[in-house]
């Protein structure tokens, strides 16, 4: 089982990602205007640079500030991140400030990046070509900027399978992350490291959604019969999750600090507490995702020939691609794949890329809209209705660019 | 003349219809004081007197919907008016206005429009000793598109159509739901169908290509492009429309839709149209005017009227201007006067489908259908109605009863 030199150890992995919103692209933009991604409204909660700049201010920028002090502070101390494509050109443009305290983050070598597709996608379920492209897109954006290779590898959404799994294994990944899911790990725990089924040298890592999402989801719910979250209580919980196990796995986004989680709810000062309490522990420590590998065998073997993903009550994709429109839209974008890449126009293929970004076809999802329950879910748009028409448009209007300028392809869906 | 709304500020065709008749009527010598409940410049009228029954912006009462007859029951919060806060409350302050006006001035004829002003109408009655002439745009039952509808509207309906002293309809479709539903004798009732004012459209309009763009591209690749422009309500019919594009697709893929327009029907047709895997042939426009409306019938190779019904249903002609071929619910009441058409029953989508199929395949039969049309729509005249008006006024005597 585990390695007995090891110390019991917290993978934190902390996903950092911004989508490029689409404008209120309509009819009479289409084949006229090619801008989706450029709101010119500064106030529109669609403008790029707006959110980008208050998340910035929120989260990336006292997140950081507080990593780089917990680095400092305490020897022990690591954390893993994933950073998208579609974040970094972003801050390079609009927070170069987020990027550098990004880089002296990694610079500490306590800091380990983890691979993704570049354009936080679901390529996956589409083309694989199109998704490996994207993981090396990402790969080579990392490794010019934070000067790092990465090795571990988690897809968007944590939407994981077994062929995803074997997929990396022959990628060469040492290791690839998911959601710890009850119906899937039955009577096994998340805390382990665990082999993907049909894979030869791959390791496993599952999200403790418990621990995690007392962070990500309930920290600051007044219902929440645990509420207020101490350290103290938190510290007292892992030490329970992990017993005699190696490993707890938290994975959520980025921007539960600050920006899901506000300042004002005590989310920053209950890290630090936390992570001083936790390290205080002589037999505890934090791995990064490498770490954490690499100090543990695999406990077994878990297969997961259904799609799991880490959102909502099932786990699976329906967010995504539950509904028609979403499957309609990402269908033809999708289909667009050979006509595009044909051209060599790298702003083209970067534009049909970015509307690859999974985050839209979230915004088109239905299955709390028709409850009424609009606030369950992050949207720009008044409705996913809207959403799917702004994003239909944009995709007529590739398929314009590409038979205007290129005369390749039809404008027929 | 007691209306609800005049261009610029209308949201449908009630206010074009008002438009040119009044000013046809200006032409055959009647001299006009037309009220709307609204506060708003219209600087294309100088045929007669406007009166702002209150001081709302033309935009309050539109957002209490001119035509949705169920903001009737609901308020909407918000309006600088105390208790104008929904459109029962506007149409007692028109009222109010309205009894004010009659006191001042005498006037030889009351002609009302719809039940947006019937109650004024009856108040300006029993204050005056002019005769009502009640005109008949659309019935609630209309607006309900099969469904039950409001009872109050229905209610007021039944008094101003009783108590009028000659009813207009604008259709004989919309004659006979007068005399089915409101049990009101025939011989009460003058059809008057609703005419074109082709001289309005000739304003130095040219066609502008880039507009609708993309459409344009598809029509260089061989696409029909089939049009609705209204409001989506349950009216319109529309379900019955994006499912018939459906089926003709099965059969001839190079058509689209253009759905040109808004309305609380607008979410469920996306909707529907990604269920019957067509989004991608679906332009949805959102509500236009100006260029971009006039735009949307030069576009536009074949325009449906898909209404559930329909008491006249004025854009047709206008699309029949703009070159369309015409395919017509037999619940239309503007069918009644066009023959170089196609028309179903508005649940026939089989049918509306062949005619689509028919009409995108066949270069001859789609010319044909848009030549003749035009010869159709061109004698339909304002002037004519006007002639039939003024008779209705000087030979109407006062014959309805209190109830």
């Amino acid at each position: 089982m585990s390695n007995v030199n090891a110390k019991r150890g917290i993978t934190l992995y902390l996903h950092v990602h911004q989508p490029l919103r689409v404008r209120e692209y309509s009819v009479f933009d289409t084949a006229i205007n090619h801008d989706y991604f450029d709101d010119p409204d500064p106030l529109s909660d669609r403008n790029n640079e707006k959110i980008f700049n208050k998340v910035a201010d929120k989260s990336y920028r006292p997140m950081n500030a507080l990593l780089e002090k917990l680095l400092k502070t305490h020897d022990d101390f690591k954390v893993s991140l994933s950073i998208t494509g579609t974040f970094i050109e972003q801050a390079e443009q609009w927070g170069p400030d987020v990027l550098e305290s990004f880089k002296r983050l990694v610079d500490t070598g306590k800091v380990e990046i983890v691979s993704e597709t570049y354009y936080h996608s679901l390529a996956f379920f589409y083309s694989r070509s199109e998704f490996e492209n994207q993981v090396e897109a990402h790969k080579t954006k990392i490794r010019e900027l934070f000067g790092v290779e990465t090795s571990v590898f988690r897809n968007t959404e944590l939407a994981y399978n077994d062929a995803l799994a074997q997929w990396a294994d022959g990628y060469g990944f040492k290791g690839i992350l998911a959601e710890g899911w009850d119906p899937i790990l039955d009577w096994r725990s998340p805390n382990f490291v665990y082999q993907p089924e049909g894979t030869k040298d791959i390791a496993l890592l599952l999200k403790n959604y418990k621990l995690s999402d007392d962070l990500a989801f309930r920290f600051s719910n007044k219902a929440w019969e645990e509420y207020p979250l101490t350290a103290n209580k938190y510290t007292e919980w892992a030490n329970a999750s992990i017993d005699d196990a190696p490993l707890i796995n938290l994975f959520m986004d980025y921007e539960t600090f600050g920006e899901h989680q506000w300042e004002d709810t005590g989310i920053f000062n209950f890290f630090e507490d936390f992570v001083g309490r936790w390290i205080a522990n002589p037999d505890n420590t934090f791995y990064t995702v490498s770490e954490a590998i690499d100090a543990n065998k695999p406990a077994g073997v878990i297969s997961m020939p259904a799609t799991v993903t880490w959102a909502d009550a099932e786990r699976d994709l329906t967010a995504w691609l539950g509904n028609n429109m979403q499957q309609e839209a990402m269908g033809h974008l999708y289909a667009l794949e050979k006509d595009i890449l044909r051209t060599k126009d790298l702003e083209l293929i970067s534009d049909w890329r970015k509307l690859q970004t999974s985050d839209h076809a979230y915004y088109m999802c239905t299955k709390w809209f028709s409850d009424g329950d609009v606030h369950a879910y992050f949207s720009p748009y008044e409705s996913p209705y809207d959403a799917f028409l702004y994003y239909m448009n944009a995709i007529r209007d590739l398929r314009w660019r590409l038979h205007e300028t290129h005369k390749t392809g039809g404008l027929r869906g | 003349m007691l209306g609800w709304e005049l261009p610029p500020h209308n949201s449908g065709g009630l206010g074009v219809a008002c438009y040119h008749l009044s000013k046809a009527l200006a032409l055959q010598g009647a001299s006009i004081d037309f009220v709307v409940p609204y506060d708003a410049k219209h600087e294309n009228i100088d045929y007669m007197k406007i009166h702002a029954a209150t001081a709302l912006e033309p935009l309050d009462r539109y957002g209490m919907g001119a035509y949705d007859s169920k903001f009737a029951i609901e308020s909407q919060p918000g309006s600088k008016i105390k208790d104008a806060k929904d459109i029962r409350g506007v149409q007692r302050h028109y009222t109010k206005y309205v009894e004010r006006l009659v006191s001042k001035k005498k006037f030889d004829a009351i002609h009302a429009h719809d039940w947006l002003t019937m109650e004024a109408g009856i108040r300006a009655k029993q204050l005056t000793d002019a005769p009502l002439i009640v005109h008949v745009h659309a019935t609630e039952f209309d607006r309900a598109g099969g469904n039950q509808g409001n009872p109050i509207v229905h209610e007021i309906e039944y008094q101003g159509l009783m108590v009028a002293d000659r009813i207009i309809a604008v259709s004989q479709i919309t004659k006979n739901i007068i005399i089915e539903k409101y049990g009101i004798p025939a011989d009460k009732i003058d059809v008057m169908h609703n005419a074109i004012d082709v001289d309005s459209f000739n304003d130095g309009y040219e066609y502008d290509n880039r507009t609708y763009r993309y459409l344009e591209g598809l029509k260089d690749e061989g696409y029909t492009i089939i049009s609705a422009v209204t409001r989506f309500t349950i009216q319109k019919g529309l379900e019955y429309l994006v499912r018939s594009v459906a089926k003709a697709n099965e059969r001839y893929d190079r058509i689209a839709l253009l759905l040109a327009g808004d309305g609380e029907q607008r979410d469920e047709l996306i909707a529907l149209a990604a269920d019957l895997g067509i989004s991608d042939k679906v332009f949805f426009t959102g509500f236009v005017r100006g260029k971009q409306w006039r735009d949307a019938y030069s576009v536009s190779d074949i325009f449906v009227m898909s209404s559930v019904s329909e008491p006249f249903g004025l854009t047709a002609l206008e699309a029949a201007h703009h070159d369309n071929a015409l395919i017509l619910t037999k619940q239309s009441g503007v069918a009644e006067v066009l023959h170089s058409i196609f028309t179903y029953d508005f649940w026939d989508v089989d049918r509306l489908a062949d005619q689509i199929v028919g009409i995108a395949t066949s270069d001859s039969l789609k010319q044909a259908l848009r030549e003749n049309v035009t010869n159709e729509y061109a004698q339909l005249s304002w002037n004519d109605v006007a002639k039939k008006c003024m008779h209705a006024y000087s030979n109407t005597a006062r014959v309805g009863v209190f109830a």
